[in-house]
C-alpha cells in the first residue's frame, strides 16, 4: 500500500481509502456520536467561559479551531502510521471529539454578525487569521508527530 | 444542566450525520475535490444563519445551533483535506476548497438569515 492509499483526503471518511469503505457501521456510529457529543460540550464549555460581543474577536472560536485542527493533524499521523490496527480510533476521536468540537457554522455565522454590526475589519481579520492558523495548526500536527514518531 | 443535555443530544446527532452524509455524496460524486465536507458546512452555514436571526430560546440554540450545527460542520476535517490537497499536488483544488468553502458558507447564511426575516 503506498502512502497515497492509506492517507485519505477527508479525516472523517474518504472512500477512495479501501478500508474506510466497509467500515462496521453501528458501533462506528456509536464512535462518532459519543466523540461528538465529547467534542461538542467542550467547545460549550470554552465558548460559555470566554464569551465574545457581537463586533468583537470571537476568540473562544478561533482558539477552537485552531487547536481541534492541530489535533487532528498529530491525530491522523498516529492512526495512519503508530497505532493502525484500532478501527474504532479515528472515529471516536477524529470524526467524533474533533469533528464536535471544531465548528465551521460558527466560524461563519460569527463573521456575518462582525460584518452586520459594521465591525469589518474584526470581520475580516477573524475570516483570514482562522484559516491561516488553522492550516498551519493542521501541518504543524503532522510535521511535528511524523519527526516524533520516526525518532 | 438542561442547557448542557441539549447540547449533548444536538452533537449526538449531528456528528454522525456529518460522516453518513459525507460517504453519501461520496459514493454518488467520485471527485478530488471534497465534496462532502463542503456539503454538511454549507448546510450547516444555512440552518444556523436561520437560528440566528430568529428570537429563538436558549434551549433551541443550544440542541440546534450549539449542539446539532457545531458537530454537523467541522473545521479540523476541512483544514485536514485541503492540507491533503496541497500535498497531493491538487493546490487548485486546495485553493478552491478554501474558497468556495467561506463563499458558499456566508452565502448560506445570508439565505438563512433572508429565511428567517421572511417566517419571522
Amino acid at each position: 500500500m503506498t502512502e497515497q492509499d492509506a492517507v485519505p483526503t477527508d479525516s472523517d471518511v474518504d472512500l477512495h481509502v479501501p478500508a474506510m469503505r466497509s467500515e462496521p457501521r453501528v458501533p462506528v456510529l456509536a464512535a462518532i456520536s459519543a466523540g461528538g457529543i465529547a467534542g461538542a460540550l467542550a467547545r460549550y464549555g470554552l465558548a460559555t467561559a470566554w464569551p465574545h460581543p457581537p463586533d468583537g474577536f470571537p476568540w473562544s472560536t478561533f482558539v477552537i479551531n485552531v487547536t481541534g485542527c492541530f489535533l487532528i493533524g498529530v491525530l491522523m499521523v498516529i492512526v495512519t502510521e503508530v497505532v493502525t490496527h484500532k478501527p474504532l480510533l479515528r472515529p471516536f476521536l477524529g470524526v467524533g471529539v474533533l469533528g464536535g468540537y471544531t465548528t465551521f457554522s460558527t466560524y461563519i455565522v460569527d463573521i456575518q454578525r462582525a460584518a452586520g454590526e459594521g465591525a469589518a475589519l474584526p470581520a475580516l481579520s477573524y475570516l483570514a487569521l482562522t484559516l491561516v492558523g488553522a492550516l498551519l495548526a493542521v501541518y504543524a500536527g503532522t510535521v511535528l508527530t511524523r519527526a516524533a514518531v520516526r525518532r | 444542566m438542561i442547557t448542557v443535555l441539549l447540547v449533548a443530544l444536538g452533537a449526538a446527532i449531528g456528528a454522525p450525520l456529518r460522516y453518513l452524509t459525507d460517504r453519501a455524496v461520496q459514493a454518488r460524486h467520485d471527485s478530488v475535490f471534497p465534496w462532502g465536507t463542503f456539503t454538511v458546512n454549507v448546510c450547516g452555514s444555512l440552518v444556523l444563519g436561520f437560528l440566528t436571526a430568529l428570537p429563538t430560546s436558549p434551549s433551541v440554540t443550544a440542541l440546534l445551533g450549539t449542539g446539532f450545527c457545531g458537530a454537523l460542520t467541522t473545521y479540523s476535517t476541512f483544514s485536514f483535506e485541503t492540507l491533503r490537497l496541497v500535498q497531493q499536488g491538487a493546490r487548485f483544488y486546495a485553493l478552491v476548497n478554501v474558497i468556495a468553502s467561506v463563499v458558499a458558507g456566508l452565502g448560506a447564511a445570508a439565505i438563512g438569515l433572508l429565511l428567517a426575516q421572511a417566517v419571522d
